[in-house]
């Protein structure tokens, strides 16, 4: 049963986001009520996939001639995170996307980004990775351009530029791997890659470091990330922010350099580099800006860089870390993406030097984004400080001493950015341009409310210890599998 | 050799996307980019038949025998691989060349340096 509903994660997005634009024609209110629905039913169907595996053969095809979808822990968590950021990003979207025009060529496309990933995550087969990968980063070049002023095709072209670099060099990658072995399959490419010879092997995992670090934002790749992802309108930038880089960038990285490649101690070590050089750089740019969009964007950057380096780590605890971290991440970032949208619908910027003083007049805004960023800087209970301190412990258990020192003081970096937002934009009094404010319809508010929440359960959970064996240790146990194997 | 011209083609491709200015040229980079990768797909889809034949087109004939024909015959596989990904550069290259048009309205040049509204 659940392997026959496996292929639905892809199928169902398509559909809808060929339906939403063929009947919005006749009726208004199906692009909000189809897109709406849809992410629902996604979701309920990715919480149904927590704590169980499956296999599916597309066409009835075998393993060696087909395309094999696959779902494991790393999998189902993936889907569930995916899912509910997007079930609250089209919520969000019912309100906020009034002010632009053709709303439902929106949710066709966001639909389409929400089905690659969908699909990046189920696949089994490379090939069909890097298929389901241009559909998501398809979709989300358009959606970044979705506004199309000067600021969002500008963003969206450099975005469209270097992705297109990034797919062309994962593209080689996939080549010669299936030169080297003859199948695309990642557990068959596995076993083959165990028998041959290491150097084709070495180019290879370069080649997709670079391409999945570029669609990471991993830092000397991160360029496109500040402009593309502010751009966007709120909704998106909390997709593209939330997942999209993860699904698209870490997810596949990591699933490669564990599953397939063998996590050899060079690549890993390469992995804790990029983690940590993103880490101190995303926040030390992230602390001068002004434009509140854009700080939370070079956050995005300098979380990731915590997330590859509890991955880099290669340990359990590491990996554990790691995982929590992405999972937490897309749940304050996209919060604070939606707190930004929802600050811009109100008062028509996000600077943060003519902003002030929302605290009164928008409280739900206010109280979510004060969550978000205690989660995001670390403080004690929130869910960010458990999962760094998670990557913090597995730093100084794997003898990474610097590493560790360093990810403490990032946190301390990006404890002082989020007081800077929440003391500018929330506290400090009313500027007198700040005039007649009103808080943001109730949908806007249920989608802040529903991720806020979230991140509260999720620290409660650990706090209680009955989170963690339901959802991170599987997908621990996905990626350890293959750990030794290189 | 014949796949290091591949690289080459690649290479060329990444140039132009690195240097050029003009944002038409930055998308046709991009796309000989993806020309040389798609010709080393179908490269490494190539095996030469013993003897010195031309290799066969992966189709099966009627009258040919199966094994004599897989001896014979190229990897079907990376042709199908550069068919799918020669139908998602043009869904890219689509999509660029919009967003290249809409870029034209708003500045009134194709020259990326006057294009400087996002900083910081």
């Amino acid at each position: 049963m659940i392997n026959q509903a496996i292929p639905l994660f892809v199928a169902i997005p398509l559909g809808a986001a060929f339906l939403i634009p063929v009947l919005a024609r006749r009726w208004k209110w199906i692009p909000d009520a189809v897109g709406n629905a849809t992410m629902a039913l996604l979701m309920a169907m990715a919480a149904a996939t927590v704590g169980r595996s499956a296999l599916y053969h597309v066409g009835g095809w075998g393993t060696d001639m087909g395309i094999d979808l696959r779902l494991d822990g790393l999998t189902a968590l993936m889907l569930l995170a995916i899912n509910v950021i997007g079930l609250s990003a089209t919520l969000f979207s019912v309100s906020y996307m009034e002010r632009y025009t053709a709303k439902a060529r929106y949710y066709a496309l966001f639909l389409f980004m929400v089905g690659g990933m969908n699909g990046v995550v189920i696949t089994g087969d490379l090939f069909n990775l890097f298929v389901f990968m241009e559909i998501a980063a398809i979709a989300s070049y358009a959606l970044v351009a979705f506004g199309c002023e000067h600021e969002e095709l500008e963003a969206s072209f450099k975005y469209a530029v270097l992705g297109g670099v990034a797919s062309a060099l994962i593209l080689i990658g996939i080549a010669l791997v299936y030169g080297m072995t003859g199948n695309l399959n990642m557990e068959r490419v596995a076993e083959l890659l165990k028998l041959g010879d290491g150097k084709t092997v070495v180019f290879a995992m370069a080649l997709f470091i670079c391409g999945f670090g570029l669609k990471a934002a991993l830092v000397p790749f991160h360029a496109w990330l500040p402009d593309a992802h502010p751009s966007a309108p709120a909704p998106v930038s909390a997709m593209l922010s939330g997942v999209v880089i993860k699904a698209l960038g870490i997810y596949v990285l990591c699933r490669l350099i564990f599953n397939v490649f063998g996590a050899s101690p060079q690549v890993l070590l390469v992995l804790r580099i990029l983690g940590c050089v993103s880490m101190v750089a995303g926040v030390m740019l992230a602390i001068g800006q002004w434009d509140m969009k854009r700080l939370f964007a070079y956050h995005s950057i300098s979380q990731i860089g915590y997330v590859a380096l509890g991955l880099g780590l290669g340990t359990p605890l590491g990996i554990a870390g790691g995982l929590f971290h992405m999972v937490n991440h897309s749940m304050f970032k996209s919060l604070l993406f939606l707190n930004a949208g929802a600050v811009e619908y109100a008062t028509e910027t996000r600077d943060l030097k003519r902003l002030g003083g929302l605290n009164e007049a928008m409280p739900v805004t206010a109280n979510t984004s004060l969550v978000a960023s205690m989660s995001i800087a670390g403080i004690p209970p929130f869910n960010g400080f458990w999962s760094k301190l998670i990557i913090v412990m597995a730093c100084v258990e794997a003898r990474q001493h610097w590493m560790a020192l360093a990810a403490v003081l990032v946190s301390l970096l990006t404890l002082a950015s989020f007081l800077k937002v929440q003391r500018y934009a929330f506290f400090e009094s009313a500027k007198s341009a700040m005039g007649n404010i009103q808080e943001v319809p109730v949908l806007m508010r249920t989608a802040m409310i529903l991720l806020a929440a979230l991140c509260i359960v999720t620290a409660l959970a650990v706090v209680g210890g009955w989170g963690k064996p339901f959802v991170i240790e599987p997908a621990v146990q996905a990626l350890m599998k293959g750990v030794f194997r290189g | 050799m014949i796949y290091a011209l591949c690289f080459v083609l690649i290479m060329i491709g990444l140039y132009g996307v690195v240097v050029k200015k003009n944002v038409v040229k930055i998308v046709v980079s991009l796309a000989v980019m993806e020309y040389g990768i798609n010709l080393l797909l179908v490269l490494i889809g190539y095996r030469a038949p013993k003897g010195g034949d031309m290799a066969l087109a992966p189709i099966l004939e009627e009258g040919v025998k199966a094994s004599e024909f897989a001896a014979q015959a190229v990897d079907p596989l990376p042709q199908a691989m550069v068919l799918t990904s020669i139908v998602i550069s043009l869904g890219v290259l689509a999509l660029m060349v919009a967003i290249c048009i809409r870029l034209y309205e708003r500045y009134g040049t194709f020259d990326i340096t006057e294009m400087r509204k996002l900083k910081g």
